[in-house]
């Protein structure tokens, strides 16, 4: 890309959101500001359940369209914890433990039986996500199952200049996003595991060549995607609530993070993550009934353009 | 080239993996038969008929043609007519999968949306339609799916193998999402009722016979028109750019237009099987283009088997007795556990579905068969 290409791009992007924000800023600075904050919000929920996601498919070219399931299971598992022990921190650590558990024995048992035939574990996953979504259905039934947030984040934060109240829990998702990311991003660049994931994206039988035990790194990096999943389940079992078919919704919207973002990489789908949140949460604060619309002509956007997403590389 | 110089290109190509089917003209015995007709005077389409129709062909025909006469109105029209519907959007898959490496998601949103078209422009219970014949709305919903597809395939074919399925979920998803929320178009989660089958030639298309002849027509027709396909110069191309999109790309050969056209064609078939399918129902909603619906059709291809378009069918046979008797055996509400178990099963014991297992049973107890290519391979 020329630099009057990458000028043309930025203005041609920039240029209708920056007058639109104008508009908006002017016409209501509240609701403006509100909704940016619960998109950022929103896609901090989204990037920490695809970065799971994107880690998984980065690594063993696996999509694994059972991710939301594991969602799904880590949100109702918190929600029984939390329940029994009262404890918001013991639920979240055991959401993350069961989703990561369920993940490691679908990697050993059944994907690692069928290594390199991608479309093949792709399919498996698509029957797992059917029978999880069944049984999570015939156990906790169809009802709407909802989380208290912990006592010392309930209630709105109050004066905020120009928003005046706001969520503390939902702020706190700001945090949990951005905590997330560090801590992948410290894992990914600061550890030898991490290290060894790296290895491992850029060329599989070279790092087996080198003596590293690939089986190992394969388990650790699914449990990890797995429990980011659960993580994010027990996080949004909060402020989404739980019902059969929010497994779906979440699938879908780390599957449009990934595209968006470029599969594989974390950054991409932080970026891919608050590129869809602002999307969703705009389109429904200003134009309600076509707030898909907006994600969808993003996605078109996106791939007619970069066809492996923003920070894809080719395969 | 000739269909012929290039089954003998893919031949000796390497093989890319171990499921790759083989043409169907490489599974034919080594030297066909002495033709003992062929000194007759009888028209050539003839001959050619009477070489390839075997006992079983005219068994199965005769079978369907008696289905209506002998089964009750109810396995007619709920477990006969309903196969052939699903049989048909699934072979819209198997197609594409089976023969051009394509695994789409989004058939059943081509499906959903030649049915919406037709509930949006025809007559519905619903005050939103336009009300038009049914002679201009059913060719214009065909259109519309036959360019969605058009467009669903230009979107995902930029990207290959692995992507296309996140690519046409996420746009199937999206599309369920759009009608769930769109009330001025779409009518919402509501939907349309009432979307009947017209009465023409003083027939009521809706009534289980007439009906289940009519999706039997469509099904005989989508499955002879994929059996012409594939041996076309079009339908070699398209397995060579499954076999090895990179050396067909070198040859010449433009590979995006050569899969957008499979999408087309995939579209034409699901948009058939998408108008049948809203008269079957006599509504369609968002629940009918949901992520259940996307992910059954694939189900069911993958269950009767994607190398031959007669799985399709058999698959859909397979779901339909599943839906409709395993209810009696379970509780109602565990049939999805049922299905992604045997979805399961299969993926993982036997990847080419029940024609797979057919095959493998015929290798044990069958009569010796003689697998090898007619041409030579390396």
């Amino acid at each position: 890309m020329t630099r009057n290409e990458r000028f043309a791009t930025w203005l041609l992007v920039g240029g209708p959101i920056a007058v639109f924000s104008v508009w908006a800023l002017a016409d209501n600075t509240r609701l403006y500001l509100v909704t940016l904050l619960n998109s950022l919000t929103l896609a901090s929920l989204y990037f920490i359940v695809a970065s799971g996601f994107t880690l998984v498919f980065g690594l063993m070219r696996n999509v694994n369209l059972a991710h939301g399931s594991l969602y799904l299971l880590g949100g109702y598992v918190g929600y029984v914890v939390a329940r029994e022990t009262g404890w918001w921190i013991i639920a979240l650590a055991a959401g993350f433990l069961a989703a990561a558990i369920a993940g490691l024995l679908i990697q050993v048992l059944i994907l690692r039986r069928m290594q390199g035939q991608e479309l093949r574990q792709t399919m498996v996953t698509i029957g797992l996500s059917i029978v999880i979504a069944d049984l999570l259905l015939m156990v906790f039934t169809g009802q709407v199952h909802q989380m208290e947030a912990p006592s010392f984040l309930q209630g709105p934060i109050r004066d905020i200049p120009l928003i005046k109240a706001y969520s503390a829990y939902r702020l706190s998702l700001l945090g949990f996003g951005i905590a997330i990311g560090l801590f992948l991003w410290w894992l990914l660049n600061r550890t030898l595991v991490g290290s060894m994931i790296r290895a491992g994206v850029d060329d599989r039988a070279m790092l087996a060549a080198a003596g590293v035990n690939v089986n190992l790194v394969f388990a650790v990096t699914f449990a990890l995607g797995a429990g980011l999943a659960g993580l994010g389940g027990v996080i949004g079992a909060v402020e989404l609530s739980m019902v059969p078919g929010e497994d779906t919704r979440l699938l879908l919207a780390s599957l449009i993070v990934v595209i968006v973002g470029g599969m594989g990489s974390v950054t991409g789908a932080a970026i891919g993550a608050a590129i869809l949140g602002l999307a969703e949460t705009y389109g429904l604060a200003y134009a309600p009934t076509y707030s898909v619309v907006f994600t969808f002509v993003i996605l078109i956007v996106v791939l007619a353009f970069r066809p492996r997403g923003i920070m894809g590389r080719p395969a | 080239m000739n269909a012929a110089k290039w089954r003998r290109a893919m031949n000796t190509g390497p093989t890319t993996g171990p499921t790759r089917p083989l043409p169907r003209a490489a599974t034919q015995p080594a030297k066909p038969a002495p033709d003992p007709y062929a000194d007759s005077s009888a028209p050539r389409w003839l001959k050619a008929l009477w070489r390839t129709v075997s006992p079983r062909h005219v068994f199965v025909l005769a079978l369907l043609l008696l289905v209506p006469f002998v089964a009750s109105p109810f396995v007619t029209y709920q477990v006969a007519a309903q196969s052939l519907i699903l049989g048909l959007i699934a072979l819209s898959l198997s197609f594409l999968a089976g023969y051009g490496g394509i695994v789409s998601l989004a058939q059943m949103t081509v499906a959903g949306i030649a049915g919406y078209a037709v509930a949006v422009l025809g007559a519905s219970g619903t005050a939103s339609s336009l009300g038009w014949h049914w002679g201009l709305v059913v060719p214009l919903a065909l259109l519309i799916a036959v360019v969605c597809s058009t467009l669903v395939g230009w979107l995902s074919v930029r990207t290959d193998g692995i992507y296309t399925i996140m690519i046409t979920l996420a746009i199937g998803v999206a599309f369920y999402y759009l009608v769930l929320q769109n009330y001025s178009v779409f009518n919402g989660f509501q939907g349309f009722q009432k979307v009947y089958p017209p009465t023409v030639w003083g027939i009521s298309w809706r009534s289980p016979m007439p009906f289940y002849f009519l999706c039997l027509f469509w099904a005989l027709a989508g499955y002879f028109a994929i059996q012409w396909l594939v041996r076309t110069p079009f339908g070699i191309a398209l397995q060579g750019t499954r076999d090895n999109a990179r050396r067909m790309n070198s040859l010449g050969f433009n590979v995006t237009a050569t899969r957008v056209l499979a999408y087309a064609v995939s579209g034409l078939l699901a948009g058939v099987g998408g108008v049948l399918l809203v008269w079957y129902n006599g509504l369609i909603s968002p629940g009918s283009v949901g992520t259940g619906w996307l992910i059954n059709v694939l189900v069911i291809a993958v269950l009767g088997g994607m190398k031959h378009p007669i799985g399709a069918f058999l698959g859909a046979i397979v779901f339909i007795l599943l839906q409709t008797f395993a209810i009696d055996l379970i509780d109602r509400e565990r049939f999805n556990l049922v299905i992604g178990g045997v979805f399961l099963a299969i993926v993982l014991f036997s990847p080419d579905g029940l024609l797979g297992l057919w095959a493998k049973l015929r290798m044990h107890f069958g009569p010796s068969q003689v697998l090898t290519s007619t041409t030579q391979r390396r």
